[in-house]
């Protein structure tokens, strides 16, 4: 079996991202309990014929896409897979309340087209017409490791030798309303640091697109090992701690030897508690970082937690704003992503340092 | 690396039946399940035609057993009595017993209820428990829980009309990486307002019987279903002495990178999955015996896959059929319902008719065989392309 | 009659979304489709959806928007003959 490597990444999330030169170098404060991506000059990287139909989450699937494999200095791949949760929702709201609105009549085919959940991963391959394998995945918070999953199994067979794999999600404003009245938003406005200590129930949502070029073959700069990846579509909060642990095991790793953990903390109160126990417990004397409180939740956020993993792993540094303690850690050589949503849809991700 | 994977269960619900041997009724007896649609309110009703499963939602959500403030989707109630028909035809008695998972194809997920209760979300209390139901992991997530599967590997894929096919090839890389013991792989999708409008957008629903392959042809009609497929590890199926029906011998996906809607003029996208799929399997073009084509009856479609099967079989071409006209379109449940046929036609050496073909297509004189026929087959393959220039193929053997 | 293919113009601006072109920049014989505007059978579709909408003339197959969207000058001439609204 082929060992798999993370070579390139791009990141379009609600913090200045998109530069693979800075890293959390400045952060944008947010108040609001929705929250946009900080968004690239997109008519820098897409040519306005072919943009002129691309809602936002294809934007920015399109260019996270470029940038990523800009970075690996490739021109083509051998497969291209997607994870999105909700897919192109912008267009899928316009298509619905014109049916409604018009009565089913005077209705166009854009909006109905770029509903489908694999318009990014079509207008990825049509824009570098590339006929490789072709799929996404769109499996609420798992999306992305579903993705991850089906890439690690093709490159570690040796079906292929470069793929490009992303996660991309956008904001679409009648869903975001229906997902207040929920409360599966946020009532109230809650600034960065508050965040996890909020005490309400919901999420800061938020869109953004997190793309990789993954490899079985190492480039001089690439910025991660990609040992294992585990979904769960169940899992009780009390069988967290143990899942883990036999997770590792079956990958020939110790608990001690994880020397960083990423948590998908989102401040929801209902459901931290799934983290919460990890921090306290087997994890205690671990390095623990989250990051939603920059980058808010979204089905395939957790692609920015991989980003996040790779990119401490590359630079061994981390930034202050992603720390819940402090271990004063020398070297950083084994990395846990942990993630779920709403007690569902658990993932692990397991790095090294290449 | 070329062993197939071994099927031990199948089920299916669709326009011509409520289960397997419903469905392989209809096919021998011709009897298609196309009709005017009655389940939902829509303007386009007498421009269209439908494969519509006739039980409403209240039935489903009574023969299923369901509480009523449960959150189905169609989809979800669809998926939940086929995946179960998949299970008891495996005789599966305890899903525990093995590492099981779920690889699940859908395009429509809840949309039916969304479009339904669209602005009453945002105001009506009772509809609000559909919200959660709208995303396209959770028709698959329900399907789970009524299986009994849980801390597993469940997920959903959706790549438009090939999503279950490419499912079904998800599945068997899981089972052939050691991932999983077993998965229940296959796809859902419903009737709504959604798609029927869409399609409608393109220009490429017929207002009569769809005709696949037929020169005359003047588009599809849509259709709703669901069918799930058990595949096992050769580790489970000697453990448990299992009856195999048929196996994955080979799958291959490609794109066409050709147009957002469109398939190419010379299905580069088909070819090249037909080539993979072929190769996975280690089988010559002159292997295969029955080609279940994707066939939809739209211009575009016939043409281009045509085409393409033309450039892998040349003038070594086995019979060929579209069932597209006995269902309808069945957009991401198409790959896991034909799979279904096709498991049925090398049960019964028995190639399905393609109906309401009359005239060959003036672009090529590729003829589908359209009175139902006795063959003894080995193999079978199944193509399923989609928007986005998804194209896929899945190869079913009765040998391993 | 130059009325109504500036209007054309206009519209096909906006419902096709060609943010960097102008209606000074499409001459009344400009190709649509292919080398001129680009267009392709999707904004065909849509061109399909203004005509009923705008102009109340139905077309049932997507074939005859070809000729008649050939360009604003042929499109202007076609709707004249048969505009119902």
């Amino acid at each position: 079996m082929k060992r798999v490597y993370i070579n390139s990444m791009a990141s379009i999330s609600s913090q200045k991202t998109f530069e693979n030169t800075e890293f959390l170098d400045t952060i944008i404060e947010y108040s609001e309990p929705v929250i946009f991506a900080h968004d690239p000059d997109y008519k820098q990287y897409i040519a306005p014929a072919a943009a002129r139909r691309m809602a936002k989450g294809i934007k920015m699937g399109v260019v996270a896409s470029k940038i990523a494999m800009d970075e690996a200095k490739i021109e083509t791949v051998d497969a291209i897979i997607t994870g999105t949760g909700m897919g192109c929702m912008i267009d899928s709201e316009k298509f619905v309340s014109a049916i409604i609105d018009n009565n089913e009549q005077y209705l166009t085919p854009t909006s109905f087209i770029q509903s489908t959940h694999n318009t990014v991963a079509g207008q990825i391959a049509l824009g570098m017409e590339c006929k490789a394998y072709n799929f996404t995945y769109v499996h609420s918070a798992i999306s992305f490791e579903s993705a991850l999953l089906d890439a690690k199994m093709q490159l570690e067979n040796d079906e292929a030798k470069n793929i490009l794999v992303g996660g991309v999600e956008e904001l679409g404003e009648h869903t975001t309303k229906v997902h207040k009245a929920i409360n599966h938003i946020k009532p109230t406005s809650v600034s960065l640091s508050e965040m996890l200590k909020s005490n309400t129930q919901g999420a800061v949502f938020s869109e953004g697109a997190n793309f990789f070029v993954v490899s079985n073959e190492k480039l001089q700069n690439c910025y991660a090992e990609l040992i294992a990846v585990e979904t769960f579509n169940t899992l009780q909060k009390e069988k967290v701690s143990e899942t883990i642990e036999s997770f590792l095991q079956q990958n020939n790793v110790q608990l001690a030897d994880i020397d960083l953990v990423v948590l998908g903390n989102n401040g929801d109160v209902d459901f931290d508690g799934f983290y919460n126990q990890l921090s306290d417990a087997i994890f205690k004397n671990t390095q623990q970082v989250y990051y939603k409180h920059l980058v808010g939740e979204n089905n395939t956020v957790s692609a920015f937690g991989v980003w996040l993993a790779s990119k401490m792993l590359k630079t061994q540094t981390i930034p202050e704003i992603v720390k819940i303690n402090d271990t004063n850690l020398s070297e950083i050589k084994t990395i846990l992503c942990y993630n779920q949503y709403r007690g569902q849809n658990h993932s692990f991700v397991l790095l090294k340092k290449c | 690396m070329n062993k197939g994977v071994a099927i031990t269960g199948m089920g299916i619900i669709s326009a011509i039946g409520n289960n397997v041997a419903e469905n392989y009724d209809a096919l021998i007896n011709e009897k298609k399940g196309i009709t005017r649609v009655d389940n939902i309110e829509t303007i386009q009703r007498d421009e269209i035609m439908v494969g519509e499963i006739k039980h409403i939602n209240a039935e489903l959500i009574a023969q299923l057993n369901l509480p009523p403030e449960n959150n189905y989707s169609r989809t979800a109630m669809l998926g939940v009595i086929a995946a179960k028909e998949a299970i008891n035809s495996a005789h599966i008695t305890n899903i525990k017993k093995y590492k099981t998972g779920i690889v699940s194809g859908t395009s429509v997920g809840g949309m039916d209820m969304t479009e339904k209760y669209y602005y009453e979300y945002l105001t009506e209390k009772e509809p609000q428990k559909y919200i959660e139901s709208h995303h396209a992991g959770d028709s698959t997530q329900k399907i789970a829980e009524q299986l009994g599967i849980e801390e597993s590997l469940v997920t959903t894929i959706s790549t438009a009309c090939s999503s279950a096919a490419n499912a079904i090839m998800l599945g068997a890389r899981l089972i052939k990486s050691g991932k999983l013991d077993r998965v229940v792989v296959g796809g859902a999708d419903c009737l709504s307002k959604f798609t029927i409008n869409g399609f409608k957008t393109l220009m490429i629903l017929s207002d009569t019987y769809n005709t696949p392959f037929d020169e005359n042809r003047k588009g599809l009609n849509l259709g709703e279903a669901a069918a799930y497929l058990v595949l096992e590890s050769d580790k489970v199926v000697k453990a448990e002495n299992k009856k195999v029906l048929a196996y994955v011998k080979g799958y291959g996906n490609a794109n066409d990178a050709f147009h957002q809607t469109a398939s190419s003029e010379n299905g580069d996208g088909a070819t090249l999955a037909m080539e993979k799929a072929l190769k996975v399997a280690n089988l010559k073009p002159s292997d295969i015996d029955y080609i279940n084509v994707h066939g939809t009856a739209t211009g575009n479609n016939d043409l281009s896959e045509g085409r393409a099967i033309l450039r892998i079989f040349g003038n070594e071409m086995p019979e060929f059929s579209s069932t597209k006209a006995y269902t309808g379109h069945t957009l991401a449940a198409a790959g896991a319902i034909e799979a279904v046929y096709s498991i049925l036609a090398l049960q019964h050496n028995v190639i399905f008719p393609n109906l309401n073909f009359k005239t060959p297509m003036k672009e090529f004189s590729m003829i589908p065989q359209t009175k139902l026929k006795k063959k003894e087959l080995k193999t079978v393959l199944s193509n399923s392309l989609g928007f986005g220039g998804n194209c896929s193929t899945v190869i079913f053997s009765k040998e391993a | 009659m130059s009325e109504l293919k500036e209007e054309l113009k206009a519209k096909i601006i906006e419902q096709l979304n060609l943010e960097d072109v102008s209606v000074a920049e499409i001459a009344d014989d400009d190709p649509l489709f292919g080398d001129g505007l680009g267009l392709d059978s999707i904004d065909a579709l849509e061109l399909i959806v203004m005509l009923d909408k705008d102009y109340g003339i139905r077309l049932s197959d997507p074939k005859e928007g070809r000729k008649i969207f050939e360009s604003v000058e042929v499109m202007a001439s076609y709707i004249e003959e048969h505009r119902t609204k």
